[in-house]
């Protein structure tokens, strides 16, 4: 890129922007900074404001108050120049069903000032997957290979921030594993990601994320700093009747939530008065059997729990 | 209208070598399943292995091009309309109408399964009591948090008492503790008998049903409870049972 701004150290910038739709906020007060070349999740439930950050990012729309800058360009004033070098993949699938894999992407570097060969190298390893294809509607893909051509669309004209809304919504677990793989090797070649997702296990395959509900960020921090700042002690529960057990451990006094968590529940315990034998007692004697009781670490799914309780 | 196939009053869902071609694309290969009533039967697959077009042929919405299958006892190959007013159905993408009011879509949804009148108002008053959803019956759906409209898109899905539930991801973007909640709303339907046909891509969520099977390529790979595939898999979470089947799928829709 030859117009690099270099007063700005950061990729992203954001500070105190708010966003309201009618009565609705969608944003309240959001502030971030993303550093060059990280992969920077957003991650909440739908309806949180991640779509509505991404389009303020992406100068599609206004904040109604705050500033922000993307690659040391300001969202307001400079949105010509963040156009041109950044990539987008909206949560939508947007690209022309009726023009052909190949034209899509031809379509992209066109409007970039570009071309495919010119930039192949960047989207060489996603877009071999649907390569074969080339001639096949956008329209006739299926999802996961939809998701390859616009991730490829979005890269031809090799972005220096990419922005990447809920790219994985909807996708089996396999695929997602893949699509982050892909993510891995786009941050190697020096490409920052905003990436936002409704799943939360993928939090850790981030290097810094920020959890968003309400229109707020609940914390920011690199996922094993969250971690490590669950405030309570998280205990997996597994019994032989796991309905009753739930039941049971919500009742119990001196346990501060619980959740099912696939096959086992997670208890947070924060009194100091409870153990993991008293708790055995307890439940050994309201009649439940094969009583398994550990410590565990949470995971980003506890801690976004804890922290949207407050 | 007679039913035609004898069945087992006890297995609400049977599919014996069911399939579906599209030219010589075998979408649905042969598939075979049982669901017993009132279970919690998770359907797995990866993004096109074909769980969408074997669940639309068991709503009736699609006819099998081969095998056959029932569904409340009836047959889904000719008694498609028996089957619709048998089941119930809500997925992420379609759930209630957003312009219409809470109470709107209930009545809505439940003068078109026949319901009565009174039996409509009763239960509505009902349903907002169990759901404390009452400050909520006169406003818009589009104007609720998606986690209360799935919750009352469930709940509309199975006011008409169906025999079974079909949902296809319903949790799909939905917070961790609505997630949850959903989950126990579930649990209370298959407690009153409604058995439960769910599709997810959430991995816990597979641990929370009874049984499970898992598609590959338009056939059914594994079908077993939780406890038995992490066991014949030698794996530590349903997660880690899907990786290892699904990775072996061949089709490019990926």
């Amino acid at each position: 890129m030859d117009k690099q701004n270099i007063q700005s150290e950061s990729a992203i910038s954001c500070k105190s922007i708010n966003k309201k739709y009618d009565t609705i906020e969608a944003l309240k007060g959001v502030s971030f900074e993303v550093e060059r070349g990280e992969i920077f999740g957003i991650i909440g439930p739908d309806g949180a404001g991640k779509t509505t950050l991404f389009r303020i990012l992406t100068t599609l729309i206004l904040a109604d108050s705050g500033t922000a800058s993307v690659d040391g360009f300001d969202v307001v004033t400079d949105y010509k120049e963040i156009r041109k070098r950044v990539g987008y993949m909206p949560g939508k699938f947007s690209l022309y069903q009726d023009l052909t894999v190949e034209e899509n992407l031809n379509f992209f570097a066109t409007v970039f000032n570009t071309t495919i060969e010119e930039n192949y190298e960047l989207i060489k390893d996603i877009y071999q997957q649907i390569e074969p294809f080339k001639n096949r509607r956008a329209g006739k893909l299926s999802g996961g290979m939809k998701q390859k051509l616009a991730l490829s669309c979005a890269l031809i004209h090799k972005p220096s921030v990419l922005f990447l809304d809920e790219p994985t919504t909807g996708v089996d677990p396999v695929s997602r594993k893949e699509f982050w793989g892909m993510l891995k090797n786009l941050k190697a070649q020096g490409i920052t990601i905003l990436v936002s997702t409704p799943y939360m296990d993928e939090a850790g395959l981030c290097d810094r994320i920020a959890l968003i509900q309400n229109g707020q960020f609940l914390k920011i921090d690199t996922p094993k700093n969250i971690v490590n700042q669950y405030e309570n002690k998280l205990w997996a529960v597994q019994s032989d009747n796991m309905y009753k057990l739930l039941n049971d451990l919500r009742a119990n006094e001196l346990t501060s939530n619980c959740f099912a968590f696939g096959d086992k529940h997670h208890v947070s315990v924060s009194s100091e008065q409870l153990s993991i034998n008293n708790l055995k007692e307890t439940l050994d004697k309201l009649g439940h059997t094969n009583i398994e009781i550990r410590e565990i670490e949470p995971t980003i799914e506890d801690c976004f729990m804890q922290l949207s309780q407050k | 209208m007679e039913k035609t196939i004898q069945h087992n009053s006890n297995k609400v869902i049977i599919a014996e070598n069911l399939t579906k071609k599209f030219g010589n694309f075998k979408a649905v290969d042969n598939i075979s399943f049982e669901v017993e009533r009132g279970e919690i039967f998770g359907f797995l697959g990866a993004n096109g292995a074909g769980k969408t077009t074997a669940m639309r042929m068991l709503c009736g919405l699609s006819i099998p091009t081969g095998g056959k299958g029932l569904v409340a006892g009836y047959d889904i190959g000719k008694q498609t309309e028996l089957v619709k007013k048998s089941i119930g159905y809500m997925s992420q993408k379609f759930s209630l109408y957003d312009d219409l009011k809470v109470w709107e879509n209930i009545e809505l949804f439940g003068g078109i399964y026949g319901m009565k009148d009174q039996e409509i108002k009763q239960k509505t008053d009902e349903l907002m009591r169990v759901l404390d959803f009452e400050s909520e019956r006169n406003k818009l759906v589009g104007s609720l948090p998606l986690g209360f409209k799935q919750k009352l898109a469930f709940s509309v899905s199975i006011f008409h008492n169906p025999q079974v539930v079909f949902l296809d991801e319903p949790t799909g973007g939905v917070d961790p503790i609505t997630r949850r909640q959903f989950w126990e709303l579930i649990y209370d339907a298959t407690s009153r008998g409604i058995t439960v046909f769910v599709t997810t891509h959430y991995m816990d969520e597979a641990e929370y049903c009874n049984r499970v099977s898992v598609m590959v390529d338009g056939k059914i790979e594994a079908l077993d409870s939780p406890k038995n595939l992490k066991k014949q898999f030698n794996a530590n979470s349903m997660d880690e049972v899907f990786q290892q089947l699904a990775r072996k799928a061949k089709r490019v829709d990926s």
